[in-house]
């Protein structure tokens, strides 16, 4: 396959998201512009001015009408996809990491980062209709739920009941969205030892997959929060995806970006490794970036995905009809 | 009935066509070839020019194929939505924001289909032995490294190498003319990769080491073969480690030969043994050794 290779971001990329026509991409970085591409040929379709900071993480509406951001600028905001127009912004007292809309688009969980004296803390927000009814007010705010630890991701749990959580201290946890008490914890001996850093869910929400800094993925069910699989990497794990149309993931790592330009290239492991989901065996990698990639996202049809490294790139692969059917 | 073909013919009488009638059903129709394997279509057209006489003129144009994608309506209308933001007002440098990728990238396997990790493949086979045995034998000489991977695929090999840990290194064809120079002419520059320890075998010469590493050589390649093709091809037979066509840089296409390097010489004569007049592609295949081999 030839990647097609996407240079709109100065700065390394943060995170990667298609809608669910799998028509457009949308990508975060460390600048302050989120970009929306189109998911076929690359073409650069608009940008969303606004933010003054690094933006951590997007997601879209299911109508893609509607994006919404998180920012280390300490807010979030909410984007007319079309335009490019923001609609509204969420202030928080510290960066906001990670946003995910609630199924039926009515709600979104933003997570924000210790910053000063504030704890990390989880808040859920109500998205109105008509951007003009649009308030700040949290529903939910769970306050210190992870300590001075950062979470990475929060993302919404089968049919809005539940938020499943990871973060710096490598524990998961299911919150209960209505009343936000912590209905499950992993624990130390089966969980990850370090960061968890990515995220991500099954397309029928039964299952999750997250990466971490500890060199691993793991597979989890989403409501008993039971581990399925372990996937093992050479290098720590910043992004994870999965394919939604054959039994594959995806994770993408590298070492450390701080440790980099200290040692070969060749050495960093640069490539989106391929593993089988029930066997757990790699199947194989895609080599191409100049530093370790920091988001990863299969498109809703599974036959493309892209990754965004550090080096500022992102690259879109169109499988090739070899991929669909690799035995192993 | 009889009229008939009169008609016709008298239709197609051309002198008595008047000057400025359209001559064009006199020319062979406009031929279309391709796109072939390389993209490349050609178009032939006739047409007269102001003298009158009859020229051919022959397009050769490279066709780039893009993924399709089939979209639904909503993401039809979401094509003609304008442009925004940065990207509204760009032309020429929003379109070099997006390129391909000159280089064809693999989903590269770790190992070859059908065989599984923990299960040696051959009894003879020394790789994979060395593999499972906790890899005891496998020691990079430039990283120390035991068991990972060899020392010509050490990641550290360009950095700076360590010296005077190679006492023991086992004596090569070339050692006993290279290593005599930097031991008499002391104050002679020596390049680090011929000082005594250095790794020889992956250092400046890498290049050519590599070309000669267990290398076979296919011919008589059809034009429309490429590297994936060869690599699916050959790496049934074992790990291969390297897999190249050579391609004329003028027109793009094949040569018609080019070479594997396996990791293991057995793989390798395996594939040979095989492969060689074995029909590819309309083709019977010459497979060689690179090299002669050195008996």
């Amino acid at each position: 396959m030839r990647p097609i290779l996407m240079k709109g971001h100065e700065r390394p990329l943060t995170f990667l998201r298609y809608n669910r026509d799998g028509d457009m991409l949308f990508s975060c970085a460390k600048d302050h512009t989120p970009t929306l591409w189109y998911a076929d040929n690359g073409q650069r379709h608009g940008t969303y001015r606004g933010h003054n900071g690094a933006v951590w993480c997007c997601d879209v509406s299911r109508d893609s009408s509607r994006l919404i951001t998180g920012s280390a600028d300490q807010t979030a905001k909410l984007w007319d996809v079309k335009t490019g127009k923001q609609l509204f912004s969420f202030k928080f007292s510290s960066p906001a990491r990670s946003v995910d809309f609630s199924v039926g688009d009515k709600l979104a969980v933003i997570t924000t980062d210790p910053f000063m004296e504030r704890t990390s803390a989880i808040h859920v927000k109500r998205i109105a209709d008509d951007p003009q009814d649009q308030v700040s007010d949290s529903v939910l705010v769970l306050e210190n739920p992870e300590g001075r630890k950062r979470i990475n991701r929060a993302v919404w749990g089968p049919l809005n009941q539940t938020i499943v959580s990871g973060g710096e201290d490598a524990i998961l946890r299911i919150w209960d969205a209505e009343t936000g008490k912590l209905l499950k914890e992993t624990d130390k001996e089966v969980g990850h030892k370090q960061t968890i850093t990515s995220l991500c869910k099954s397309a029928d929400d039964s299952h999750f997959l997250t990466g971490s800094l500890d060199k691993t993925a793991k597979l989890w069910d989403m409501r008993t929060l039971t581990l399925i699989k372990t996937y093992t990497s050479g290098v720590p794990v910043n992004a994870v995806s999965m394919s939604p149309l054959l039994d594959h993931v995806v994770i993408g790592g590298g070492q450390d970006a701080s440790a980099v330009t200290t040692t070969d290239h060749r050495a960093g492991n640069f490539e989106a490794k391929f593993y089988d989901k029930i066997l757990q065996e790699e199947i194989g990698g895609v080599k191409g970036h100049f530093g370790p990639i920091n988001a990863l996202a299969f498109n809703p049809d599974g036959r493309s995905f892209s990754s965004g490294g550090e080096d500022g790139y992102v690259r879109l692969h169109h499988f090739d009809s070899d991929y669909f059917n690799i035995k192993i | 009935m009889t009229i008939d073909p009169q008609q016709k013919t008298s239709k197609f009488r051309w002198g008595e066509m008047d000057e400025d009638d359209d001559l064009d059903f006199l020319l062979p129709p406009k031929q279309v070839i391709g796109p072939d394997g390389n993209g490349l279509k050609t178009v032939i057209e006739y047409k007269f020019n102001d003298e009158g006489s009859k020229v051919k003129i022959t397009t050769k144009s490279r066709v780039r194929k893009l993924a399709s994608a089939r979209l639904n309506k909503r993401a039809m209308e979401r094509r003609s939505w304008p442009k925004f933001g940065d990207a509204a007002n760009e032309d020429a440098a929003g379109s070099r924001l997006t390129m391909v990728s000159t280089e064809e990238i693999l989903l590269e396997r770790p190992r070859a289909p059908g065989t599984k990790a923990d299960e040696s493949k051959a009894a003879g086979d020394s790789l994979s032995q060395l593999g499972k045995g906790g890899g005891v034998l496998m020691v990079c000489r430039t990283c120390h490294k035991k068991g990972d991977h060899w020392t010509s695929k050490c990641p550290y090999k360009d950095l700076a190498a360590p010296a005077d840990v190679f006492v023991d290194k086992p004596p090569t064809g070339e050692t006993s003319t290279a290593s005599a120079a930097p031991g008499t002419g002391k104050a002679a520059y020596v390049p680090p990769s011929m000082r005594a320890g250095a790794d020889r075998s992956a250092g400046g010469s890498d290049m050519r080491r590599r070309n000669d590493e267990n290398s076979v050589r296919v011919t008589n390649l059809s034009e429309d073969t490429r590297e994936p093709d060869l690599m699916e091809l050959f790496h049934p037979f074992g790990a291969v480690t390297r897999v190249y066509v050579a391609i004329d840089q003028k027109t793009g296409m094949s040569r018609g030969f080019g070479f594997v390097n396996f990791v293991s010489r057995e793989d390798a004569q395996r594939a040979i043994n095989k492969l060689n007049g074995y029909g590819y592609d309309n083709l019977i295949l010459r497979v060689e050794w690179a090299t002669p081999r050195p008996t």
